[in-house]
């Protein structure tokens, strides 16, 4: 999954930081100061790689927070909605299968919560935005998968988007999130392909199973091409974010690029696109596709959008329901960690 | 191996941080994968075992407290590593030996 932390705003209060601005004292560290920018510039510059102990401007490690940790909470919260099919697979294979995706996205959740603890915030402040509605995550799974096609399809398009976003984040300048960007995409490729392959089956299937995929993809069509943010025009974070070497592709050319990839996998599938204008343009060399709903997208984003407020509830229950457990573990360790000096008190 | 107390602090607040190192094969080195919340290092180890090796991708795992490593500073960068740079004879290609000799 990915984030849409450059095209979208914050919840009320905004993610908190942990991190204080220095106040600076002196000339002497100014000039300490303007020479750290410099180094960062020419790190930057020479497409190198900024590690959690380097000097960073607070700019820089803010946006990094706030899009890895939105980037945590979309795999997070994307766990939900094919979590309400785990118990509803057709068959033992599809749900060993779809636990197994399930359990991923959990993983890159927590690989993304390590790489922005060492931006210097902390797991629980994190969990706390995201519980409180301050944090984002991607608007895309506040929609429901309503029939197991829905599965499939998130796999094909939801996971084939989040792949198209996340393949050139491997190249951030910021290492722990470009090493934890590896980790997640050698993973996804597994998300993508199960979702395809289920639809290949049920395309194989009934006419009322292939319809069942047809009405899927033509609800989730859209909503895929909206995931890669606002027309790059809209999108006045994203300069900054590509000067940075954060972002590398522009939103347009993402969607262009996941466009043309899926239109022969959709006539494989034998699907088709609901899209009327989409057509195959000789002189660009690509894909035209039609006009996407803006105004259903920042809906969705603004907390309107079918599932936002059930979502949320769900994961802030998870959350309080788990108490427990981290609660016990925490007194298991604690009562341990006890007895091992007591025992050494007597040893000694 | 032994689970090594976090640190011999008073009682914990929060689970705390926990580095994870992979050996993928017998034969290579543990290798850094990355970091997890864990209560103690039985725990973290379970969790090392869920997260980072789903796919076979190791046949041993090391855990350690974040908090027991010191790492060098990075403003230190040229104090500690810049006297290796103009010292190029440690290395085998300064030496120009006769192509008759092969390889040495």
């Amino acid at each position: 999954m990915y984030t849409q932390s450059f095209n979208v705003p914050d919840g009320p209060g905004g993610p908190t930081e942990t991190a204080t601005a220095v106040t600076l004292a002196s000339a002497s560290q100014q000039i300490a100061l303007a020479q750290a920018q410099l180094r960062f510039d020419a790190v930057i510059d020479a497409d190198g790689k900024i590690e959690p102990k380097d000097w960073m401007p607070q700019a820089y490690r803010k946006t990094l927070v706030r899009q890895i940790s939105q980037h945590a909470h979309s795999e997070i919260v994307g766990m939900l909605p094919e979590g309400n099919w785990i118990s509803r697979a057709p068959s033992l294979k599809r749900k060993a299968i779809l636990i197994a995706k399930v359990q991923d996205e959990c993983g890159h959740g927590l690989y993304l919560y390590s790489a922005a603890e060492t931006l210097g915030n902390s797991r629980e402040q994190m969990l706390e935005d995201l519980h409180s509605g301050r944090a984002k995550y991607s608007s895309i799974f506040n929609y429901p998968t309503l029939s197991w096609a829905d599965v499939g399809v998130v796999g094909w398009l939801v996971d084939g988007a989040a792949i198209m976003n996340q393949i050139p984040l491997c190249r951030c300048s910021y290492g722990p999130y470009a090493r934890a960007m590896i980790r997640v995409c050698k993973e996804e490729s597994f998300h993508q392909r199960q979702g395809y392959e289920a639809l290949l089956t049920m395309m194989q299937g009934t006419q009322a199973q292939r319809e069942m995929v047809q009405d899927a993809v033509n609800r989730w069509w859209w909503k895929c091409l909206a995931m890669f943010g606002p027309p790059d025009a809209d999108s006045p974070n994203s300069a900054q974010g590509m000067r940075w070497g954060i972002k590398r592709v522009s939103n347009d050319d993402l969607r262009q690029k996941f466009v043309d990839a899926t239109v022969p996998q959709a006539a494989v599938l034998g699907v088709t696109l609901p899209d009327p204008a989409l057509q195959w343009n000789e002189a660009r060399g690509h894909h035209d596709y039609g006009a996407i709903d803006w105004d259903e997208f920042w809906a969705t984003v603004n907390g309107n959008g079918p599932c936002n407020k059930e979502r949320l509830a769900t994961r802030v229950k998870a959350h309080t329901d788990g108490q427990w457990v981290r609660d016990a573990a925490l007194a298991y360790a604690n009562k341990q960690s006890a007895r091992r000096s007591a025992m050494n008190k007597v040893a000694a | 191996m032994t689970p090594s107390p976090p640190q011999a602090s008073a009682s914990l607040k929060e689970w705390p941080l926990w580095e994870v190192f992979v050996r993928s094969k017998q034969g290579i080195e543990h290798k850094h994968c990355g970091s997890l919340h864990a209560a103690d290092a039985q725990q973290a180890l379970q969790m090392a075992r869920d997260v980072y090796t789903r796919r076979q991708e190791g046949v041993s795992i090391w855990v350690l407290p974040s908090a027991a490593i010191t790492a060098s500073d990075p403003q230190d960068k040229d104090m500690l590593f810049e006297p290796a740079v103009d010292k190029i004879y440690r290395h085998p290609t300064f030496f120009v030996i006769p192509d008759e000799v092969g390889h040495m």
